[in-house]
C-alpha cells in the first residue's frame, strides 16, 4: 500500500472542514492578532521612533510587516502544538483502537496525520499572508514574479518542516497522556516560552544575552527567519534595526528544522508502536 | 503446531499478565470453522485481556496461537487481515457518517473503492441501516451503533469475527435483534468468537462455551452438555433439619449430588425430577423430617456457572 496514509489524511481534512466553528476560529484568531496587536504596536513604534531611524540604502519595512511573519510562525506553532488533541480523543473514546487493530502500518498513521497538519498549516499561513497584505503588510516588495514564486515555495517548505515537528511533539504528548487537561496544561506550558523566546515579535538583537542564546536554539526562531527571508528579503530594516540574513544562515535554519522534524517523527513512531489501546 | 483445516482458532497455553496481575492463566481451546464460540465469565475474569491478545491489540506474552491459519506471534499482519472485530466500547467517530465509517474501514484495510461501496450497501441492508447511510454517528441510537459496528467488522469478509461483549448496555429487544444478526452472519459462513457475561446470550448463540473465571477456563462444552452435566433437574428443598436430610437424600437412587446450607438444600437429580420428588418427600417424612418448601427446575447456564465456580455470576 503505497498511499496507505491517504485514508487518515482524508479523514483529518474532512474533519477540518466539517467543524465550521473551529475552522472559522482557526482563521480568525491570527487575523485578529495581526489586526489589533499588530496595528496598535505598529502605531506606537512609529511614534516612539523618530523618522531618522531609517537606515539609508536599506529596505525599510513597517513593524506590521515585521511581525506578520512572526504571527504566521506563532500560529503554526499553536495550531500544531494542539494538533494531537484529536488523537487523544481517538485514543480514549474513538477509533484509534480500530486503526491499531488494522493492518495499516503505524508509519502511515503518523504520515497521514502529519500531511493533513501540513496542509492545514499552509491554508492558515496563506490566509494570514493575504489578509496581512490587505492590512498593509509589504511582502515580496521589489521581487520579480519568478522570485516571488520561488519565495512562496520556500515559505511553504519552512512551514511544512516546522509543522511536522510540532505536530509530532503534540502526538507524542497525546499518546502518553491520559487526560485532556494534562495535555492542554503541558502544551500551553511549552508554547508560551517558545513564542516569547523567539524573533516573532522583536529582533533577537534587542534581547538580553541569555534569552538571545535560548532563542537561537528555538525552532520557532528558525521558522520565522525562513519566513522573513522568503517574504521580505535578505537585507532590510525595521523599527530602527538592521536585519541581514546570509543564504548559509537560512539554509542552516531550514536543515535545522528538517532534522528536528525527522527526530520528532521517529520519536512519535516509536511511541505509537509501543502504545497499548485496549 | 500442526494445522488442522477444520479449526479457525487454536490457542495453546495462553497466559497474559500486567506486571504482577495474572489476567489470563494458561488457557487452551480451539474453535471449529463455522462455530460460534463464547467465553462466558464475570467482569474481570480475563475475557477482554484474552480477546485483546487474540486481535493483536496486546502483545502475545506466552503461549501459541493460530488464527485463521496464521501464527499470531510471527504473522500479525496476516492475522489482522483475516479477522473482524467488534470492540466492547463503542469505537466510532461521532462526527462521521454511517457510510464514511464503513468506507474508512475499507480504506485502512486497503479494500478496493468500488468493492467498498458495494459491501457498504450489502452490509447496511444486513443490519437494517440502509436508510441511515448519510446519518451522522451521533444521531444513531445505541443499538444502531452496535449494528453498524458489526457491519464494519464484516467489511473485509473476515473468516473469524471477534466480538467483545456484543450486547452490553442494550435493551432486551435490541439484544434479541443483535443475536439474530449474529446468527445470520454465522449462517453465511463467518466463524464467531465472543465474550459475554450474560448467561442467556452464551446459551442462545453458542455452539461451544468455555466458562472462564480468574483467568482460567473452568469447563467447556456445548450449552446442552454443560447443562446436562448438572443432571436432569435441579430440586430445591427446605426442611426442618437440612443437615440430617442431606445424609438421607444421598441414599435415594437417582440423586446425583446434594449441597445443603442453613436455609436450603440444592439437589441435582440424575433422573426425571418430577418422579423423584414424591419419593424424596416420602423418604424424608419417614425419617420424621418435614418438608417445608420444594421447587424444581431445569438447569440453566446460571446454575452451570454457580456449580462450577461456586459462586453466582455478578454483574
Amino acid at each position: 500500500m503505497k498511499f496507505g496514509f491517504l485514508p487518515i489524511y482524508l479523514r483529518d481534512m474532512r474533519r477540518f472542514f466539517r467543524f465550521k466553528h473551529q475552522l472559522l476560529s482557526s482563521f480568525l484568531q491570527p487575523i485578529l492578532w495581526l489586526a489589533f496587536f499588530g496595528m496598535a504596536m505598529a502605531g506606537n513604534f512609529d511614534r516612539i521612533l523618530s523618522s531618522n531611524s531609517v537606515i539609508p540604502g536599506v529596505l525599510e519595512v513597517s513593524y506590521l510587516t515585521f511581525m506578520c511573519a512572526g504571527i504566521i510562525g506563532a500560529t503554526i506553532l499553536f495550531t500544531n502544538m494542539y494538533g494531537g488533541f484529536s488523537l487523544m480523543f481517538d485514543k480514549n473514546w474513538g477509533i484509534l483502537r480500530e486503526i491499531m487493530a488494522s493492518p495499516l502500518p503505524r508509519r502511515d498513521l503518523i504520515i497521514g496525520i502529519a500531511s493533513a497538519a501540513i496542509t492545514k498549516s499552509w491554508i492558515q499561513s496563506a490566509i494570514i499572508l493575504i489578509f496581512g497584505i490587505i492590512l498593509g503588510v509589504t511582502f515580496f516588495i521589489g521581487m520579480s514574479p519568478l522570485r516571488t514564486f520561488i519565495s512562496v515555495i520556500g515559505f511553504f517548505l519552512f512551514v511544512a518542516a516546522f509543522a511536522t515537528a510540532f505536530l509530532c511533539i503534540s502526538l507524542t504528548l497525546a499518546l502518553r497522556m491520559d487526560s485532556p487537561e494534562g495535555f492542554q496544561g503541558i502544551s500551553t506550558l511549552l508554547t508560551m516560552p517558545l513564542f516569547f523566546l523567539s524573533n516573532s515579535l522583536y529582533p533577537l538583537e534587542g534581547l538580553p544575552p541569555l534569552m538571545g542564546t535560548i532563542a537561537l536554539v528555538n525552532p520557532l526562531t528558525h521558522l520565522i527567519t525562513g519566513i522573513r527571508y522568503c517574504t521580505i528579503g535578505e537585507h532590510f530594516s525595521s523599527i530602527g534595526m538592521e536585519v541581514i540574513y546570509s543564504s548559509t544562515e537560512v539554509l542552516f535554519s531550514f536543515l535545522y528544522l528538517v532534522i528536528f522534524s525527522i527526530v520528532m517523527f521517529v520519536i512519535t513512531l516509536k511511541t505509537v508502536e509501543k502504545v497499548e489501546v485496549s | 503446531m500442526p494445522q488442522d483445516k477444520s479449526v479457525i482458532l487454536k490457542v495453546e497455553h495462553l497466559s497474559h499478565s500486567y506486571g504482577e496481575v495474572h489476567a489470563v492463566r494458561d488457557i487452551s481451546f480451539s474453535v471449529k470453522k463455522g462455530d460460534i464460540f463464547s467465553f462466558l465469565g464475570p467482569n474481570g475474569a480475563g475475557k477482554s485481556t484474552a480477546i485483546n491478545v487474540l486481535i493483536t491489540l496486546l502483545p502475545l506474552q506466552k503461549g501459541e496461537v493460530v488464527v485463521a491459519g496464521y501464527n499470531l506471534r510471527t504473522e500479525r499482519e496476516q492475522v489482522r487481515r483475516s479477522i473482524g472485530i467488534v470492540f466492547q466500547e463503542i469505537t466510532l467517530d461521532r462526527d462521521m457518517t454511517v457510510s464514511e465509517t464503513l468506507e474508512f474501514h475499507g480504506d485502512i484495510y486497503g479494500l478496493d473503492r468500488n468493492l467498498c461501496r458495494t459491501r457498504t450497501q450489502e452490509l447496511l441492508e444486513l443490519v437494517k441501516l440502509e436508510d441511515k447511510v448519510s446519518a451522522y454517528i451521533k444521531e444513531l441510537s445505541g443499538g444502531m451503533k452496535r449494528r453498524l459496528e458489526i457491519a464494519r467488522g464484516l467489511m473485509t469478509r473476515p473468516k473469524l469475527l471477534f466480538l467483545d461483549e456484543p450486547t452490553i448496555g442494550l435493551d432486551p429487544q435490541t439484544r434479541r435483534k443483535t443475536w439474530e444478526y449474529l446468527k445470520s452472519v454465522n449462517a453465511e459462513g463467518t466463524s464467531i468468537f465472543l465474550t459475554t457475561h450474560y448467561m442467556d446470550e452464551a446459551d442462545e448463540l453458542s455452539d461451544q462455551i468455555a466458562i472462564i473465571d480468574n483467568g482460567k477456563i473452568i469447563t467447556s462444552g456445548t450449552p446442552d452438555s454443560l447443562k446436562n452435566s448438572l443432571g436432569e433437574d435441579i430440586i430445591y428443598i427446605e426442611t426442618s433439619d437440612n443437615l440430617a436430610a442431606e445424609k438421607i437424600l444421598l441414599t435415594i437412587p437417582g440423586v446425583k449430588k446434594v449441597q445443603s446450607s442453613e436455609s436450603r438444600i440444592v439437589l441435582l437429580s440424575g433422573t426425571d425430577g418430577t418422579h423423584l420428588l414424591p419419593r424424596i418427600i416420602e423418604t424424608l417424612t419417614g425419617h420424621e423430617i418435614s418438608v417445608q418448601a420444594v421447587n424444581l427446575k431445569k438447569p440453566n447456564m446460571d446454575d452451570v456457572f454457580i456449580h462450577y465456580t461456586g459462586r453466582e455470576l455478578r454483574e
